[in-house]
């Protein structure tokens, strides 16, 4: 097979949430694969459905409104979606981990550090207590927490914010992942701790040999650590490519808009910001068509039609846009001037 | 003396006091949210304040507005102290000092119709009669790009970003002269974002407004203002016009956290080298003896753990900046 180099592959992945408002389509036809050892960034806004398919991946989707309606995961030549519920559990935090967004709720806080990362050694490494806790200890001292010892005794309210996380990360990788999925791993924290927290989770996919998928609002995040990435928009992935080809030559307008609209630390203040217009469409009845269309300074009539197919224009460069002919053409244009 | 300096802060303070037991309530100590800072804003300048959570930027805020009281300074606005000032007066004085607040979602009243939100400060102040009131609601609506049809609305019909519109349409309804902005973009999305940001910068043009920005995104602040100033735990470390605090910064602190913010570049991020800062910042009932900054400092010395470094200018040119650190400039 051709997968040799993937780890993951997601097919016309569709998760819906059926509301009493009418049907969510949080994800919406999505496909990309994982390659070995890369870190995939996905970048959105709010709403844009990377932390639904983040979540879709590992099946953690709520019940009974959510559902995966649609779609294959494919990891270790088996379609994840299809799995029993034991040999998902046997994936779940030991094959494919996930680092959470909130530090702050995603530990139990009437448990101790040691007990919750512990407790993943002893369900997927079958070690006996003892073995385990001095591999916990290991892993507390890897993410980088001093005193480890005392610390496994801890319980999450005498860390901060930052100290969780690396908690959360020293449990994401206690077993070594195929997959890290990375779910803003950085957005409650302080930039300083940030730093701190990404350089670790860089650092230590080499140790564990992982993938990494990324996914974060923050364009910046992205640039430094990933390979690829995806840019999402309601539901729907508009482009996909290397991180050069994103930032340097995007092709969807809605890409181009969003790098216009970044406040850079290096660029003056007289660089005035391009944003885009209006917000982000209601995930709810989506009018037919691109669902960027009424925000598009390029929308012409056909894209009212249907949703633009994710075509590769470039090698390595997909793009769902219909106009992405005349947008290159006139973004060189641009670049010209 | 500046003739042109809107405000000035000087010295200002903001302790609270932790309490605990039930019955014999004692003193176990104090939190310095603001501890001594001092700073002006020229008419029609955007000053920044940034710092990291719980530097107490948000408290300073509140404490200039005196919608909690110092414990210690003074806010000087148009030569004369407003802390001095009596209710009358205080009152009167806020119709030019209007605040936007961080989370459109929580800072507007969801029974309140987006009409009955930006008159309000005008009924409070009794300004003009109630048509000529919404005749204001709607020519601000405007201005701040809503659709002034929209005025019988209620805020859960609109969007974060057309939320924090409202909140902009509110606090310019008594035409202000300064705007605290209390994170104004934090809570929105980059997109959406970068039109709050023109936007701001629009009515700053065209009303000639003065802004005290506060941010913990650096880059937000920097894009926004003319000068700004970096506080950690309480105190001001570093205060200077925004190239030049981007530019050469001179303060560890500063240093670092501007290496930590990721640059929307990736050639560029793989070949920035990154200073990561060591540790946590302190908490601040218990802040390090000296320089607070000095258990996280690659250069602290003996010195920096037995005193505190003052703000101190190192500009040789007219523009003043400030840093607060015994190596100010030594690259870490």
């Amino acid at each position: 097979m051709s997968t040799n180099n993937k780890v993951l592959e997601v097919k016309d992945l569709k998760t819906y949430f059926f509301t009493d408002a009418g049907v969510v389509k949080a994800v919406d036809g999505i496909s990309f694969d994982l390659k070995f050892g890369e870190t995939l960034g996905i970048v959105g806004e709010t709403g844009s459905g990377k932390s639904v398919t983040a979540l879709s991946i590992l099946r953690l989707i709520p019940h009974p409104h959510g559902r995966i309606v649609a779609g294959k995961i494919i990891f270790d030549n088996k379609d994840i979606l299809k799995l029993n519920l034991k040999t998902l559990q046997s994936y779940r935090g030991n094959r494919i981990s996930m680092i959470f967004q909130d530090p702050m709720t995603s530990l139990n806080p009437v448990y101790t550090i040691g007990n919750q990362i512990i407790e993943s050694l002893v369900i997927h490494q079958k070690l006996d207590k003892k073995s385990a806790v001095k591999e916990a200890l290991k892993l507390l001292e890897m993410v980088g927490i001093a005193e480890a010892k005392r610390r496994l005794s801890s319980y999450p309210h005498e860390f901060s914010g930052g100290m969780r996380q690396r908690v959360m990360i020293a449990m994401a990788i206690a077993n070594a992942p195929d997959i890290l999925i990375a779910d803003e791993p950085t957005t409650a924290l302080d930039v300083t701790i940030q730093a701190q927290i990404l350089e670790l989770i860089n650092e230590l996919k080499y140790k564990t040999n992982s993938s990494i998928i990324l996914i974060t609002h923050d364009l910046g995040v992205v640039a430094k650590y990933a390979r690829r990435v995806i840019v999402m928009y309601a539901g729907k992935m508009v482009e996909f490519s290397t991180v050069d080809n994103i930032y340097y030559k995007p092709m969807h307008p809605y890409t181009m808009g969003l790098m216009n609209s970044i406040t850079r630390l290096d660029k003056s203040k007289k660089e005035k910001l391009k944003p885009i217009e209006g917000s982000p469409p209601s995930l709810i009845d989506l009018p037919e068509g691109c669902t960027f269309k009424s925000r598009c300074i390029y929308g012409k009539e056909k894209c009212s039609r249907r949703f633009p197919p994710l075509i590769e224009v470039e090698k390595e460069h997909f793009v769902a846009c219909f106009r992405v002919k005349e947008i290159r053409k006139e973004g060189i244009k641009q670049a010209v001037e | 003396m500046d003739n042109n300096i809107l405000l000035e802060v000087k010295n200002l303070k903001k302790y609270y006091s932790l309490r605990s037991g039930f019955l014999f309530q004692g003193n176990t100590g104090v939190v310095k949210a603001v501890d001594g800072i001092n700073f002006f804003i020229r008419v029609g300048e955007t000053f920044g304040l940034v710092g990291e959570s719980g530097c107490g930027k948000s408290t300073a805020v509140r404490v200039i507005l005196r919608l909690t009281s110092p414990t210690g300074g003074s806010v000087i606005y148009k030569g004369r102290n407003i802390f001095e000032f009596d209710k009358r007066e205080m009152f009167n004085t806020r119709r030019e000092m209007q605040i936007i607040f961080q989370d459109p979602y929580a800072s507007l009243s969801p029974r309140m119709t987006i009409g009955d939100i930006i008159s309000e400060p005008l009924e409070i102040h009794r300004v003009g009669d109630r048509k000529s009131r919404m005749k204001k609601v709607k020519e601000l609506l405007s201005i701040v790009g809503l659709n002034p049809e929209h005025i019988n609305r209620y805020p859960h019909e609109f969007s974060g970003g057309q939320r924090q519109r409202v909140g902009v349409a509110r606090a310019l309804a008594l035409t202000p002269k300064l705007l605290l902005c209390d994170e104004p973009v934090s809570a929105l999305d980059v997109s959406v974002q970068a039109q709050i940001l023109n936007l701001l910068a629009d009515l700053q043009k065209e009303f000639n407004l003065t802004y005290l920005f506060i941010a913990h995104d650096l880059s937000v602040v920097k894009h926004i203002s003319d000068r700004i100033g970096v506080m950690y735990l309480g105190k001001l470390f570093e205060v200077a016009n925004s190239e030049d605090l981007y530019k050469k910064p001179l303060h560890p602190y500063t240093m670092g956290l501007l290496s930590a913010i990721p640059i929307p570049d990736p050639a560029l991020e793989r070949k920035r080298k990154r200073i990561v800062l060591k540790g946590d910042v302190p908490s601040p009932i218990n802040p390090p003896t000296g320089c607070s900054f000095h258990p996280r400092c690659p250069n602290a010395q003996d010195i920096c753990r037995k005193e505190e470094p003052q703000l101190k200018n190192y500009s040789k040119e007219e523009s003043e900046h400030l840093a607060a650190c015994f190596f100010a400039g030594k690259p870490i």
